[in-house]
C-alpha cells in the first residue's frame, strides 16, 4: 500500500492551513487599516486550504485506519521513543508514518530540537513526515504556555491541523482554561475538528455548538454542509446536518453584523483620536495667532524621531530588561525636542509673518520640506520603532472584536490631551493671557499682556503637543519622513471644519471626520473615502462658512 | 491707483514683456536652427525642449497670479486643473498611438495589461484632435467653475480656501493613481508617437509645438493683461486688498473670484496640453500636493502681482532646477524649501519687485502694493 501521496497531500494542506492561521491572526491586528482586503485574502486561503486539504485529509484519515492495522505486522512494533525518531528516517514510508503516529501520540515538547535536528539534515520527503510531529507537539506544549495569545493562537493552530488527537488536548485544555477567550478559540477548535470526524451525531452536536460559539471561522465549513444538504439525492442525515447549520450561520452572521458595528464604530474612534490630537496643537496656533504652521506635521516627525532615538540609545547602552521604560523615558524628550523646534521656528521665521496669513502658509511650508529631506538624509526611509511589550497585541472584549492595546492607548493619550489643554487653558494664568489675546490682540497689549512672548510660548507648547503625537504614533504606524504628510491633509480639515473660534469645534469635527471616513471606508475604499470626505467638508462649509464655531463679531473677517 | 502712474507702468512692463517674448519667440529658435551643430552660440534640441516645458509651467504660473496676485485668492491645487488638461491631451495622444504600441492593440498599453476589453465610454470623445483640444480647456474650466462656484458662494476664503484646494489636490492625486478610473493608474500616460501626423520624435515637430508654446504664452498673458487693465480688474485688486469693503459698495467679490479662478484653470488646462506633447508623459506625480506648491513658488519667486514675474518665476526656478538637481540631486527639496522661506520673509515681491528696486526706487506696481499686515484683531 502506498501512503505516499495521502501523506504528501497532508503536509501541503498543513501548510496552507497554517498560513491561514496566521493570516487571520495578523489580519486582526492591521485589520484597522485594510479590512476589507485582508477579510478577502482570508475568504481566499479558507477556500484554497479547503480545496487543496480537506478531501485529501479525508481521504487520508480513511487509509489511515485500513492501513495501520495492515502495516502492523510488517512494521517494527515500536515501544520506545528512541526507536521511532530512528525509524523517522528510514527508507521505508511505512516505517516512518507508523512512527510519526507514534510519536503524535508518546511525544512531547521536549522532542522538538531533536526533530528538528533529523529535519535539518534529512531530505525532502522526511521533512514533510516530520512537520506534522513537529506541529502538533509545539502547539500542544502552547496549549499549556504562560501567555494568553500563545495559548489561543495554538489551539486555532490545532485546528488546521485537522487531527483528531488534538480534540482530547484542546478539550483537556480549555477545563482548566481561565481566560474567556481562549477558552473560546479552544472549543471552538474543538469543535471544528469534530465537524470533520465521520461520526454523525457528533458532527451535529458541533454545528449546533459552533453556531451557539458564533464562530465566525466555522461559516465556510458550515457553509458546505448546507450546499452537501440541497440535492435531492442527499441523505436525511445531510439534510439535517445542513437545517442545523443553517440556523448556526444565520446565528453567526447575525451576531457579526453586531461585532462589524461595533468594530466600526472603534475604528472611527481611534482615527478620530489622531486626528484630534495632531489638529489640537493646529488648532491653537490657528486660533491665536492666525498662522497655519504646515510644517506641523514634520514637528510630529521630530517627536517621532526622538522616540526613534530613545530606543536605539537603550538598545545600545542600557540591558535588555530595562528595554520597556524607553517608551516612557521618550515622552519627555519628544515633547521637548519638538517644543524646542518650534520656539526656533517662531523666532526665526514666523515671527515676521504675524498677520499675513498666506505668507506664514507657505513659509512654514518650506520649513516641512526641509525638515522632510533633512530626516530623509539622515535616517534613511526605513526606521520602526518596537512598541514595549504592555502595548503589545489587543483585548478581546467579545467575539469577533478585538481592539489593538496601542489604539486604545491613543484614545486615552487623546483624551488626556485635551483635558490637560482645558486645564491650562481655563485653570492657569499663561491660558488667561492665551484665551486674552486670542480675543482681541491689540486690547491685551495695551492691559500689559506681552503679547509676543504669549505667541512664542504658544506656538512652542504647539509643537510640543505635536511632538506627543509623532510619540503615539510610533505605535501605530513606521517612522518614516513622509511621517507628517500622511495626517496633516486631514487635520487641517478638522481645523476648517471645526472653526477657530473654540477647542470644541476641533474636538467634534475630528470625531465627525475620523467616524465617517470608518464608516464609509467598507463601502467605497480608503481612497474614494477620502474624496467623500472632502466633498462632504465643501458642502458642510456651504453651510456653515467659517466651520462649527465660528469667531464671530468685528474680529471675524480679519 | 492714481492714474498717472499707470502709463509708465505698464509701458516698462509691456516693454520688458516684448524683449522677453522676442527672445523666445525669434532668438532660441534661431539659435536652435542657424548656428553649425559644434558651435557654441547653438541651442541644443533638449535644451529648446526644455525651454518649451518651462514655458508651459509659465502659462501654468500666470493663471495662479491672476488669482493669488492680483485677487488674493490663493489656490493650491492649480496643479489638478494642468493635470486635466494634460490628461485630456494625452488621451488623445495615447489614442494615437493605434497599432504601433507595445502590444499591438488598439487600446493603449496599459489597458491591455490590466485587462481592460473595450474603450471606456470617456475616451471616446478623445479620438478627435479637437476633442482632446476642447476637452483640455473645458474640463477644467467646468470642474473650477463648480468647485469656485461651492466655494466661493458660501464665502470659503484666505486660507480656508487654499487648505480646500490643497485636499482637492490630494484627493485627485490619490483618484488618478487609481487603475480603476482607466488613465493608467501611477504610470500615467506615455509613449505617444504623433500628433496630427508629425512625428513627436521629430526635432522639427518639437520646434513647432514650441513656437505655439511661446505664441499661447503670449496670448495668455495679453489676456490676463486685458483682465487686469479692465475695470473688472481693478476690482480684483480692490478684493485683495480688503473684501469687506467691496462688498460694502456694492460689489459682488465672489462673482470676480469666480471669474479669475476659471480663467485660471483655463490657462493651466491650455498649459498641460501643451506640456504633454513636448514631454512625452503625464502621471499623477505631476499633479498631487508638491507639484501643485512648486507653482505657488514660482509666482512668489517671480513677484506676484506682475504678470512677468510669473513668466520669469517659472522659468527662473525651473532653469536653477534643471542645473542643480544634475549637480545635487539631493539638495533640491532644501533648496525649494530655503526658497519658500527666503523669499517670503525677504523678499515679498519676488525678482520683479528686486530688479525694480535695483534700478528705479519708485514706487511699486499696481499689482505689488502688498496688503499691509492685517489688524491683528483675534481671530
Amino acid at each position: 500500500m502506498n501512503l505516499q501521496p495521502p501523506t504528501g497531500g497532508v503536509s501541503a494542506g498543513l501548510e496552507t492551513g497554517k498560513s491561514r492561521g496566521k493570516e487571520s491572526g495578523d489580519s486582526v491586528t492591521k485589520g484597522l487599516m485594510n479590512r476589507v482586503p485582508c477579510a478577502l485574502a482570508i475568504a481566499l486561503s479558507i477556500v484554497l486550504s479547503l480545496l487543496l486539504n480537506f478531501s485529501p485529509r479525508s481521504a487520508f484519515a480513511a487509509d489511515d485506519e485500513v492501513a495501520n492495522p495492515a502495516a502492523a505486522p510488517s512494521a517494527p512494533v515500536l515501544s520506545t521513543i528512541e526507536q521511532a525518531l530512528a525509524d523517522l528516517t528510514s527508507e521505508n514510508a511505512e516505517t516512518r508514518s507508523a512512527a510519526v503516529a507514534f510519536l503524535i501520540e508518546k511525544g512531547d515538547a521536549s522532542l522538538i530540537p531533536k526533530l528538528d535536528e533529523i529535519r535539518a539534515t534529512a531530505d525532502r520527503v522526511v521533512r514533510q513526515a516530520i512537520k506534522p510531529v513537529v506541529d502538533l507537539l509545539k502547539n500542544r506544549a502552547n496549549l499549556s504556555s504562560e501567555l494568553p495569545d500563545y495559548r489561543r493562537s495554538a489551539a486555532a493552530d490545532l485546528a488546521s491541523t485537522g487531527r483528531r488527537e488534538a480534540i482530547a488536548w484542546l478539550q483537556a485544555a480549555a477545563a482548566k482554561e481561565e481566560v474567556w477567550w481562549v477558552r473560546y478559540t479552544m472549543e471552538e477548535s474543538a469543535n471544528l475538528l469534530e465537524l470533520r470526524s465521520g461520526d454523525p451525531s457528533a458532527k451535529l452536536a458541533a454545528v449546533k455548538k459552533l453556531g451557539e460559539l458564533r464562530s465566525q471561522n466555522s461559516v465556510t465549513l458550515l457553509q458546505e454542509l448546507i450546499e452537501a444538504g440541497k440535492p435531492a439525492e442527499a441523505t436525511d442525515e445531510q439534510k439535517s446536518l445542513a437545517s442545523t447549520a443553517t440556523a448556526s450561520v444565520s446565528q453567526i452572521e447575525a451576531w457579526s453584523t453586531k461585532a462589524n458595528i461595533i468594530e466600526t464604530i472603534f475604528r472611527g474612534i481611534s482615527l478620530s483620536s489622531i486626528l484630534l490630537i495632531m489638529s489640537l496643537g493646529l488648532a491653537i496656533v490657528f486660533g491665536l495667532m492666525g498662522v497655519i504652521n504646515m510644517a506641523h506635521g514634520e514637528l510630529m516627525m521630530i517627536g517621532a524621531y526622538a522616540t526613534f532615538i530613545t530606543q536605539q540609545a537603550f538598545i545600545a547602552w542600557l540591558p535588555p530588561e530595562s528595554f520597556d521604560w524607553y517608551f516612557p523615558a521618550s515622552l519627555p524628550l519628544a515633547f521637548l525636542a519638538s517644543f524646542g523646534a518650534g520656539w526656533l521656528l517662531e523666532a526665526t521665521v514666523i515671527r515676521f509673518l504675524y498677520g499675513r496669513l498666506l505668507e506664514t502658509l507657505l513659509a512654514t511650508w518650506g520649513v516641512s520640506l526641509i525638515l522632510m529631506q533633512s530626516a530623509r538624509v539622515y535616517f534613511g526611509d526605513l526606521t520602526a520603532v518596537i512598541a514595549p511589550q504592555s502595548l503589545r497585541g489587543g483585548a478581546q472584549v467579545m467575539v469577533g472584536v478585538y481592539l489593538p492595546y496601542n489604539r486604545i492607548f491613543i484614545i486615552i493619550l487623546s483624551v488626556v490631551c485635551v483635558v490637560g489643554i482645558y486645564y491650562l487653558l481655563f485653570n492657569s494664568n499663561l491660558g488667561l493671557r492665551v484665551r486674552a489675546v486670542t480675543q482681541n490682540r491689540n486690547m491685551s497689549a495695551c492691559l500689559g499682556i506681552p503679547t509676543r512672548k504669549v505667541d512664542s510660548y504658544t506656538f512652542a507648547f504647539a509643537s510640543g503637543l505635536a511632538g506627543i503625537a509623532g510619540w503615539a504614533l510610533t505605535m501605530v504606524g513606521n517612522v518614516d519622513p513622509g511621517l507628517g504628510q500622511n495626517y496633516i491633509v486631514d487635520a487641517f480639515m478638522v481645523v476648517v471644519t471645526g472653526g477657530v473660534g473654540k477647542l470644541a469645534g476641533t474636538i467634534w469635527a475630528s470625531l465627525g471626520i475620523g467616524g465617517l471616513n470608518k464608516v464609509i471606508e467598507p463601502f467605497t475604499g480608503a481612497v474614494y473615502g477620502k474624496v467623500f470626505i472632502l466633498v462632504g467638508v465643501i458642502l458642510f462649509l456651504q453651510w456653515r462658512p467659517s466651520g462649527l464655531f465660528a469667531a464671530k463679531g468685528r474680529s471675524a473677517d480679519a | 491707483m492714481p492714474e498717472q502712474i499707470q502709463p509708465q507702468q505698464d509701458s516698462r512692463e509691456t516693454l520688458s514683456f516684448y524683449v522677453v517674448g522676442a527672445i523666445f519667440l525669434i532668438v532660441m529658435p534661431l539659435l536652435n536652427v542657424l548656428p553649425a551643430e559644434d558651435s557654441w552660440l547653438r541651442l541644443s534640441d533638449f535644451r529648446l525642449n526644455q525651454f518649451g516645458k518651462f514655458l508651459c509651467f509659465a502659462i501654468l504660473a500666470l493663471g495662479l497670479d491672476l488669482t493669488w496676485g492680483y485677487c488674493g485668492v490663493l489656490s493650491m491645487g492649480q496643479g489638478v486643473f494642468f493635470g486635466f488638461g494634460a490628461y485630456c491631451m494625452g488621451m488623445y495622444l495615447a489614442l494615437q498611438i493605434g497599432k504601433e504600441s507595445v502590444y499591438g492593440s488598439d487600446l493603449p498599453d496599459f489597458m491591455v495589461w490590466t485587462q481592460v476589453k473595450e474603450l471606456p465610454f470617456f475616451w471616446y470623445p478623445f479620438k478627435s484632435f479637437w476633442g482632446g483640444i476642447l476637452g483640455a480647456i473645458l474640463v477644467p474650466v467646468i470642474f473650477a467653475t463648480i468647485f469656485g462656484f461651492l466655494a466661493f458662494r458660501s464665502r470659503i476664503k484666505g486660507v480656508y480656501f487654499a487648505i480646500i484646494t490643497q485636499a482637492l489636490a490630494f484627493a485627485a492625486w490619490l483618484v488618478f493613481n487609481r487603475n480603476e478610473t482607466r488613465l493608467g493608474g501611477t504610470n500615467g500616460l506615455t509613449d505617444f508617437k504623433q500628433v496630427l501626423g508629425f512625428r513627436l520624435s521629430d526635432p522639427s515637430t518639437q520646434l513647432g509645438l514650441y513656437i505655439l508654446t511661446v505664441l499661447a504664452l503670449i496670448a495668455s498673458f495679453l489676456l490676463c493683461r486685458w483682465i487686469v487693465a479692465s475695470r473688472a480688474g481693478k476690482v480684483l485688486i480692490a478684493i485683495r486688498d480688503s473684501e469687506s469693503r467691496v462688498t460694502f459698495s456694492g460689489y459682488t467679490p465672489w462673482v470676480y473670484k469666480l471669474f479669475v479662478f476659471v480663467v485660471a484653470a483655463g490657462l493651466a488646462g491650455l498649459a498641460g496640453m501643451l506640456y504633454v506633447p513636448q514631454v512625452g508623459i503625464i502621471t499623477p506625480a505631476q499633479i498631487g500636493v508638491l507639484p501643485s506648491l512648486e507653482v505657488v513658488i514660482w509666482v512668489a519667486v517671480g513677484g506676484r502681482g506682475t504678470l512677468i514675474g510669473a513668466v520669469l518665476g517659472a522659468v527662473v526656478v525651473n532653469f536653477g532646477r534643471s542645473v542643480l538637481t544634475n549637480y545635487f540631486p539631493e539638495a533640491w527639496p532644501f533648496i525649494l524649501g530655503g526658497l519658500f522661506v527666503v523669499v517670503v520673509t525677504m523678499f515679498p515681491d519676488g525678482l520683479v519687485g528686486i530688479i525694480r528696486k535695483f534700478f528705479a526706487g519708485g514706487p511699486p506696481a499696481a499689482g505689488l502694493a502688498m496688503p499691509k499686515p492685517q489688524p491683528q484683531g483675534g481671530r
